[in-house]
């Protein structure tokens, strides 16, 4: 397919464009992740200001992590990539657009864009994040797409809900699953197409929902555009993006991404003994509760004296009740005083002022969710990296 | 003959203030940069691998510690799972590849 000639003077091509127009084909920068191997380009997509670049083909952007300190809302156009085939839409006309509804209802649906934004929105703010969120730093390392900290966001969605157009639809009696796929696709006929499944029952909740606004405007191309799922609280493999296709089944998808593909360990905090395989697997569901220190990057160097410590926490949709920071390792924990609530699959904010004597300090930070849930000290391990939600420790030094 | 010439001028230009109303996106995605490393087989793995993924999907795995076992386990992954069509003359030249160079 491939010749090798070509292929080395199309590097020389690039480089020269690199030279001519450095915006356009080469990285802006770099940045360094706190791992081995971590070293990323900034690339500039159109609709995106410069992301971490961890592949382009199919295209894969990380937020940079200072971004979650400007607010609880993640900008469109710094919201994270994930995808997972080649074949991307990148032609696809809005006004052609067809979401088709199918399998075991009564009426089976083409909606166009019109047809979905003339029914009754709504609206809800929910965290997405990659069930790859934070591989780079789980060890041992496990195989995978290195993120850091970056494949998470927090939007408000407008759409309508599934259920709504599930109704419409008329769901007959016996069905089991609804299943999901979008426009992109594998580039060969042998990769299994991006399906993704929901049970009837969490289809129906009245919450999962079809988008096409994200914080007052349309998905911007690489989130989804025009219509992505909205799955409150569950990892972002559910969040279909470019979707135009939803078909009612009377069985469980037995699909490659859904029966082999993001499944967790079914133990007991779904973790099994690094580096070992579990016996027995489900798929990945709602995201484990997490808290992070915005405001202060790991390394920094901080005057003595008072300081204002900020950050963020969010669950699987039981909302956050508490969140503990510590600046001596874990000896003592003091609550901070929470932000906005935004709703229960929202970022919440939290502050704390703190008061830092000259010396190294390891700041940490834990939540609690409504449900009781909170971070462990040490890391769970399973074997595709999923769920990290160690309690977050960031180390300064006070002068 | 110059009356179809225009004629076709003309539809062409319809077309494209057609295509123009109708809005596709034509997203533009910035230049592959992204080159695998020099070393073995180069050219085996260019040919193999380029043609579903961008060479950043190797580049920035991990160091592990059983090169050779983690690289055929990834070979193995892209054959079985995502239909990769390798030649089975190419799999020990790519995974020798992978596990010197990475």
């Amino acid at each position: 397919m491939f010749d090798r000639r070509d292929l080395l003077k199309g590097a020389g091509l690039a480089a020269m464009a690199a030279t001519l127009n450095s915006t356009k084909a080469l990285a802006l920068d770099t940045v360094t992740l706190p791992f081995a191997n971590g070293e990323r380009p900034l690339v500039k997509y159109p609709q995106k200001r410069p992301m971490i670049g961890l592949t382009s083909r199919p295209p894969q952007l990380e937020t940079p992590f200072a971004i979650f300190n400007d607010g609880p809302i993640t900008p469109n156009n710094a919201f994270f990539v994930r995808y997972h085939l080649s074949d991307l839409p990148y032609n696809l006309d809005p006004d052609k657009f067809t979401l088709e509804v199918k399998g075991k209802v009564d009426k089976p649906l083409k909606l166009s864009l019109k047809d979905i934004r003339k029914m009754k929105a709504t609206e809800i703010v929910a965290v997405n994040q990659c069930s790859g969120n934070s591989r780079g730093l789980v060890e041992p390392r496990v195989a995978g797409g290195q993120l850091a900290n970056g494949a998470m966001g927090n939007a408000r969605w407008r759409g309508v809900p599934l259920k709504a157009v599930l109704e419409m639809a008329g769901v007959q009696s016996g069905a089991k699953q609804v299943t999901f796929n979008g426009m992109d696709g594998p580039v060969s006929d042998k990769t299994p197409d991006f399906v993704k499944a929901l049970d009837l029952e969490h289809a129906t909740d009245g919450e999962v929902m079809l988008a096409y606004g994200m914080n007052g405007e349309d998905l911007p191309f690489l989130n989804g555009f025009p219509l992505r799922l909205i799955v409150p609280g569950y990892y972002g493999t559910y969040w279909v993006k470019h979707l135009n296709e939803i078909t009612v089944i009377d069985n469980v998808y037995d699909g490659f991404w859904m029966k082999s593909a993001y499944r967790i360990p079914d133990t007991p905090n779904n973790a099994v003994e690094p580096g070992t395989a579990p016996k027995a697997t489900i798929p990945i569901n709602r995201f484990t509760i997490r808290s992070f220190i915005t405001s202060v990057p790991d390394g920094a160097k901080l005057k003595a004296g008072g300081t204002t410590l900020r950050g963020i926490a969010f669950d699987g949709g039981k909302g956050i009740k508490d969140v503990q920071v510590s600046t001596d390792g874990g000896k003592t924990w003091v609550s901070a005083k929470l932000g906005k609530d935004l709703g229960k699959y929202s970022f919440r904010e939290w502050k704390l002022p703190v008061k830092l004597a000259a010396g190294a300090h390891e700041l940490k930070v834990r939540a609690t969710g409504n449900g009781g849930e909170t971070q462990p000290d040490a890391p769970r391990w399973n074997p595709a990296g999923y769920l990290r939600n160690v309690v977050e420790t960031v180390r300064v030094t006070v002068a | 003959m110059q009356r179809t010439v225009l004629l076709a001028i003309s539809l062409a230009v319809a077309a494209m203030v057609g295509s123009a109303l109708a809005a596709p996106l034509n997203y533009k995605t910035p230049d592959e940069v992204a080159v695998f490393k020099p070393g073995p087989n180069l050219e085996v793995v260019q040919g193999n691998c380029s043609a579903c993924h961008s060479a950043d999907y190797v580049n920035t795995q991990p160091p592990m510690k059983d090169k050779k076992g983690f690289w055929q386990a990834e070979v193995t992954k892209m054959i079985k799972v995502y239909g990769a069509p390798i030649d089975d003359a190419d799999v020990g030249k790519i995974v020798d590849y992978l596990a010197a160079t990475y």
